[in-house]
């Protein structure tokens, strides 16, 4: 019997012991955000807002926390879309290539985004298209699309092929039955895909630090700063994009599971 | 392609459902399927060909050659790369695991059903945090005046602060934590899958607790392990971050030689021979552990 509570306590120990090891570096990067030094080491002193306001009063970290937002938003939706279609075509659709189909989808996944970034990298070069944030939105679609594929196909069950059908019968062509009926229904998977997509893609670096030369988005910015030594107004930036990410994340769970429950 | 007219088929009779045989069903995919040609498939099929070709005063000359792979392999510091990569990626892989199963045991099989949700989002939240500030953040906390040496000095452990930073161990850490969290997620999603009678009934047979893990849960739980590892393995060998903020210039990466041949020589048909290298090592590892991943049935 002691040996169990043994064993039990040494497990919370070490699961005690884990969170502080997986928060560790969020939580200094916050504290010292805060700091009233000019560095961010300890000892701390402050509290002080004056790092958010100097990232707040940089004209170009703001144009890049735009362009990191405008360039999540579109491209999740695309990724979002063409995930939506790609598994409606296969859950609705199946025939032979079924399993071809769902591997080239899913195949961008076993790829670094590195290899993504540097193929369309050498491939705008050659061909003389110039890098633009549009560059940087394609690859993102490219490593998003597996992910909102596989949740969203995995939202669409037989039961909903029922509704479909029923919407059909009552006259309804294919395209209102999907547009009525499928979209609706998969609404909280379509909300989750587009967030996950969302937070991979606006925080992404490497294909945005190899495709963009003038827009740079948050990420490229930070790292350009980044070369220059740490400091507080690194710790800020950081602590935004963390919440932002967070915020939306926590909205995906909570809307998906509110969802959920009621069915 | 033939299509089957729709509209006649009376409802409820059996036979194909005429959905399924709807011009719109059977196009659906067909975006997504372009786009992942387009902007993946090709570009990957063209780096192939630009890894074969040359740079020459500057410009691109497009002759077939294996110059660039010969070179690779005859130039130590080049190959040097890749075999730091592989070696920080397999360290890292399993650390991370030894780290991560016993955190996702102790929330599968000890923490209450109803705290397992929000401990392991807790756990996943740092995720969200990018991967630069990450980096950035490990690397703050392992310098000279960060706290880990201030801890260190305060408790007279040592006198003067180690250098953490800019070595290989710093490199491995950041990963570690990256996936960690990762981990956890894919071996928890495996433990709480595997029916407990299992282990009840191995318990009944005489099995001690250890002989239960051993023959029963820690078998079973290998897919979650090797996705997580997987997984791991192809971020790792692809990530330019973590080794260039974590563990600076001293020893190069594979990413990072990548990245210096575009950024310094301006090398696009050796940065793409380094790139296919990288592949080709991905998939390879792929290979090795295919049994355990079944990427057609996600």
């Amino acid at each position: 019997m002691s040996t169990t509570s043994l064993t039990r306590g040494l497990g919370w120990a070490y699961l005690l012991l884990g969170f502080v090891f997986i928060f560790l570096p969020v939580g200094v990067l916050v504290l010292f955000s805060f700091t009233a030094r000019d560095v961010p080491l300890p000892p701390f002193e402050g509290p002080s807002l004056q790092w958010y306001a100097r990232i707040l009063g940089n004209e170009r970290m703001v144009e890049a926390l735009i362009n990191s937002v405008l360039l999540a938003g579109v491209s999740s939706l695309v990724a979002t879309t063409l995930g939506f279609l790609g598994a409606y075509g296969i859950a609705r659709n199946p025939g032979r290539f079924d399993g071809l189909k769902r591997y080239v989808i899913m195949a961008p996944i076993t790829v670094s985004y590195l290899i993504v970034g540097m193929g369309l990298l050498v491939t705008f070069h050659v061909l003389g298209v110039p890098k633009s944030l549009w560059a940087v939105g394609a690859g993102h679609v490219v490593i998003n699309l597996p992910l909102c594929f596989s949740i969203i196909l995995a939202g669409l069950g037989e039961h909903q092929r029922n509704i479909e059908r029923a919407a059909q019968d009552l006259g309804a062509s294919d395209l209102q039955a999907l547009w009525r009926v499928t979209v609706p229904v998969m609404r909280p998977s379509l909300f989750a895909a587009y967030c996950l997509a969302f937070t991979l893609s606006w925080d992404e670096f490497i294909i945005a630090f190899l495709l963009t030369r003038f827009d740079v988005t948050l990420p490229v910015m930070l790292f350009e700063l980044l070369r220059g030594g740490s400091s507080p107004e690194l710790n800020a930036a950081g602590s935004v994009v963390f919440v932002i990410s967070v915020s939306v994340v926590l909205a995906a769970v909570a809307l998906t599971f509110r969802k959920k429950s009621p069915g | 392609m033939s299509t089957t007219p729709t509209s006649d088929r009376p409802a409820g009779q059996p036979g194909p459902p005429r959905l399924f045989r709807s011009e719109l069903t059977r196009w659906a995919s067909a975006p997504t399927l372009l786009w992942t040609a387009i902007f993946f498939a090709a570009p990957l099929v063209f780096m192939l060909m630009v890894s074969t070709w040359k740079r020459y005063r500057g410009k691109l000359l497009p002759e077939w050659s294996l110059a660039n792979y010969e070179k690779i392999f005859s130039k130590s510091y080049l190959l040097e790369g890749l075999f730091n990569s592989v070696e920080v990626s397999l360290t890292t892989a399993l650390v991370s695991a030894l780290v991560a199963y016993p955190l996702a045991y102790v929330l599968a099989y000890q923490v209450p059903a109803r705290w397992q949700r929000v401990l392991l989002i807790l756990a996943v939240l740092p995720f969200w945090t990018s991967y630069l500030v990450r980096s950035y953040a490990w690397s703050v906390v392992l310098g000279d005046n960060g706290i880990i040496n201030s801890f260190l000095i305060a408790v007279s452990i040592i006198d003067d602060p180690v250098q953490l930073n800019y070595r290989r161990a710093a490199t491995v850490l950041g990963f570690v934590h990256f996936f960690t969290m990762l981990l956890t997620l894919t071996i928890y999603a495996n433990l709480v899958q595997i029916k407990s009678s299992y282990r009840l009934a191995a318990a009944d047979l005489g099995a001690s607790r250890f002989q239960t893990f051993l023959r029963i849960t820690l078998p079973l739980s290998m897919p979650g392990i090797m996705v997580g590892v997987f997984i791991t393995f192809v971020i790792c060998m692809g990530d330019f971050i973590t080794p260039q903020i974590l563990g600076g210039s001293n020893e190069l990466l594979l990413p990072q030689a990548i990245i210096l041949q575009i950024n310094r020589a301006a090398d696009f048909p050796m940065a793409s021979a380094m790139s296919v290298l990288l592949m080709l090592t991905v998939t390879v590892g792929y290979f090795a552990m295919a049994r355990w991943l079944r990427l057609d049935r996600v």
